[in-house]
């Protein structure tokens, strides 16, 4: 209720983009555009074993031999790769101690962003500071990550993957691009190539996170790729939950997000994967915003693992994303629960791939898209079962809701099943925001705003509720602000 | 007093009310009654502000205060409330949370205080238990699944709470037994009061025994063509509304 009460009070007070300030940072660059000598440059900046290089130089290889797909239903203009820096940060001295020496006009953008970085706050129990663990990236570099002392005692390895390949390079070395190869798309292949930051997650076997853990990205360079690349590894019996969040400045030109995500989920392993995506999404012409061409797949790799994702996409201009489960042990399950907003020019391509290979796996989708403006949202799922997934379940269920009369919004579910024992379901539906509910809800005080925040909360509130409660309102906040003049 | 003043409204480019005048006076109550077709339903939408149901002429005001230049949430904030004949479900949305919405909402724009949320489920549960409503059921999305009683009981739980001076009663009876219409009709009559006035839309004289009006006016032909006592009530059940129908055409 207090929650709802939140969105309300958020649509009156907020700006429509909140988060579109830009920030004057020190910044080092490495040179414009991409070649084997930029790859090996990000490779040294992170001081990277040989090993490393040569899975990078591979993954480049490997990208120049492909092509931009084109199958999703998006349009964009045409990215040239040499026109982008692949690396920018923060100047800073290396080795950061502590918090005090991070540059304090970063910590003031964080700040700004609501961001909880100050773990004495939080453990002082200063109030409105929430306890959960931030990995802050900005640009190409974490630049602090918040509870890694608390988390090691109980053994949670919690850091930026570049800290994680020089500390447990075995870890990283066993598990990177064992989900998400270096082939697998464009998108991943140029993200191996070139990712210089993102976060790693181990949970020891038997042990439960005490925290939610969580990175914040933030681009903030212009002309920039964001590339950041996290692996989270659930040991055996261990649980946690993760959460990311995005957004960056309003720029007129496009930038480019290419991001992967792999999880790995062993035996009895659960891993709860959350988004909350406001990247920037262009003007009300469709002018600059980002491209979010992004790989998440998740490895239910152990018997009776678990994963589960839940996204709200809100922001960015274009989108292309599939957090997908493989689902190898036996009983594994899956779970899909996306909320896409769509709103002015946006366009959004996503959903999500459940490859059931283990006996009795499950998976479950829900996916909620609410389009509005001139926005088009597509949702593409497949649910793949393999000839040995005896028993295995799925149900899939994909709502749409249109806000006017120019926007579009599509279902695209594949499903393949090879094995005879397969029980699939599939439900759709497209439902426009009606007179007679926006009307009622007026009639009892609301204004037009309000009525269609409430009424588009409800909509989506069997995701919300997916969502860990810190974020729940945050993610209702943004549902109002991202829908702000959907009604004509 | 509610002042209605040859009140024109046409829907798309039908006119429905054609030189509607009607005067209701704080704490009384008002029955309106008519065949289908007459404009009732119009009346209600025009004076709550529904978009398509402007007036192309005359006036609406409400204490003295013009309604029709105001939007449908101000309105309701100056206390204009309309329980629907076909209240509307709200998926995904809590009766709870949609009515503390709406409250809240209401008094920002008065310029009141909030309504906290332990002090708004005592109010509700007070209520709800005057209306004989499961106090679970407000737990669930408003109206998704409800009976059609319990659609009608929500609408007054929700009149209740939001404690409105200008009061639309749209066909509150259709839909309801005979036990759910003394409840509701006991949660309305606990709300009259010297500063409100009431409008109660109805077929039949049934919901009349149990909301005694102070005045029957008959709509017909998109006017009030016949105003009398709560006798013209029961004239109206005995003979129908024959004589009055060549007078609207």
């Amino acid at each position: 209720m207090a929650a709802v009460q939140k969105t309300i009070d958020a649509v009156a007070a907020l700006e429509k983009y909140e988060h579109g300030f830009t920030s004057d940072i020190e910044t080092e660059y490495a040179p414009k555009g991409l070649s084997a000598d930029i790859v090996r440059f990000i490779s040294e900046k992170k001081g990277e074993p040989a090993w490393m290089l040569e899975w990078r130089l591979a993954a480049y290889e490997r990208w120049l031999a492909m092509e931009e797909p084109t199958w999703a239903s998006v349009k964009y203009t045409p990215i040239d790769y040499q026109d982008l820096f692949y690396y920018a940060a923060p100047k800073e001295k290396a080795g950061l101690k502590s918090l005090d020496e991070v540059d304090p006009e970063i910590l003031a953008i964080y700040a700004k962003l609501g961001i909880p970085l100050k773990e004495q706050e939080v453990l002082a129990g200063v109030e409105g500071a929430a306890r959960y663990a931030v990995d802050a990236v900005f640009d190409s570099v974490s630049v602090v990550t918040t509870f890694k002392a608390e988390l090691a005692k109980v053994g949670v390895i919690f850091m930026p993957i570049s800290e994680a390949l020089r500390e447990h390079p075995e870890l990283v070395r066993k598990y990177l691009g064992s989900v998400v190869p270096i082939s697998d798309n464009y998108f991943a292949a140029l993200n191996s190539a070139v990712f210089s930051d993102g976060s790693f997650v181990y949970i020891p076997p038997g042990v439960k996170c005490p925290m939610e853990l969580s990175t914040y990205f933030r681009i903030n360079a212009s002309n920039t790729g964001q590339f950041e690349r996290t692996l989270i590894i659930a040991d055996k019996g261990s649980y946690c939950s993760y959460l990311e969040g995005c957004t960056a400045p309003m720029r007129d030109e496009n930038q480019l997000h290419a991001a992967v995500v792999e999880l790995v989920a062993l035996d009895d392993a659960e891993i709860k994967y959350s988004t909350v995506q406001n990247w920037y999404p262009g003007d009300a012409e469709g002018k600059g915003g980002i491209y979010n061409f992004v790989t998440k797949r998740a490895d239910c790799r152990g018997d009776r693992s678990k994963v589960s994702w839940t996204q709200v996409e809100t922001g960015s201009a274009v989108t292309w994303k599939y957090p997908s489960c493989i689902l190898k042990g036996e009983e594994s399950s899956g779970e899909f629960y996306s909320i896409a907003i769509t709103n002015g020019h946006q366009q959004a391509d996503t959903g999500t791939k459940m490859i059931h290979l283990g006996k009795n796996s499950k998976s479950r989708i829900i996916a909620k898209a609410v389009s509005a403006g001139k926005s088009d949202s597509t949702y593409r799922g497949l649910v793949s079962v393999h000839p040995k997934a005896t028993g295995m379940r799925n149900f899939t269920q994909c709502d749409s809701l249109l806000i006017g009369k120019d926007c579009g919004s599509h279902t695209v579910p594949y499903i393949e099943a090879r094995n005879g024992s397969a029980q699939l379901e599939h439900e759709a539906t497209t439902t426009r925001l009606s007179d007679d509910q926006l009307f009622y809800a007026q009639q009892r005080g609301l204004s037009q705003e309000e009525a269609v925040a409430l009424l588009v909360n409800g909509f989506v509130r069997d995701v919300m509720q997916k969502l860990p409660m810190e974020f729940a309102v945050e993610a209702q906040k943004l549902v109002a602000i991202s829908l702000e003049g959907s009604v004509g | 007093m509610l002042k209605i003043e040859n009140l024109h409204v046409a829907v798309g480019d039908k006119p429905i009310l054609k030189g509607l005048t009607l005067d209701v006076p704080a704490g009384e109550v008002h029955a309106i009654m008519g065949p289908n077709g007459a404009g009732k339903s119009t009346l209600g939408y025009a004076v709550a502000g529904r978009p398509g149901y402007e007036a192309t002429e005359g006036s609406v005001s409400w204490k003295g205060e013009d309604l029709l230049g105001l939007e449908p949430a101000e309105r309701a904030a100056k206390g204009v409330f309309l329980s629907f004949q076909y209240p509307i479900e709200i998926p995904g949305v809590p009766a709870l949370t949609f009515v503390r919405t709406a409250l809240n909402a209401q008094k920002r724009a008065r310029g009141e205080e909030e309504v906290s949320a332990p002090a708004f489920l005592k109010l509700v549960k007070a209520a709800s238990a005057a209306l004989k409503m499961d106090f679970d059921m407000l737990k669930r999305p408003l109206n998704v699944g409800f009976s059609g009683g319990e659609k009608k009981r929500m609408e007054i739980l929700q009149m209740a709470l939001l404690e409105p001076s200008l009061l639309i009663l749209d066909e509150t009876d259709s839909g309801l037994d005979i036990d759910a219409l003394r409840i509701v009709s006991e949660g309305v009559n606990a709300l009259r009061s010297p500063d409100r006035a009431m409008l109660v839309i109805t077929h039949y004289q049934r919901l009349l025994d149990y909301i005694k009006p102070d005045r029957v006016h008959v709509l017909a032909g998109g006017r009030i063509v016949a105003s009398g006592g709560p006798e013209l009530a029961l004239q109206l059940e005995a003979e129908g509304y024959d004589k009055y129908l060549p007078v609207a055409a």
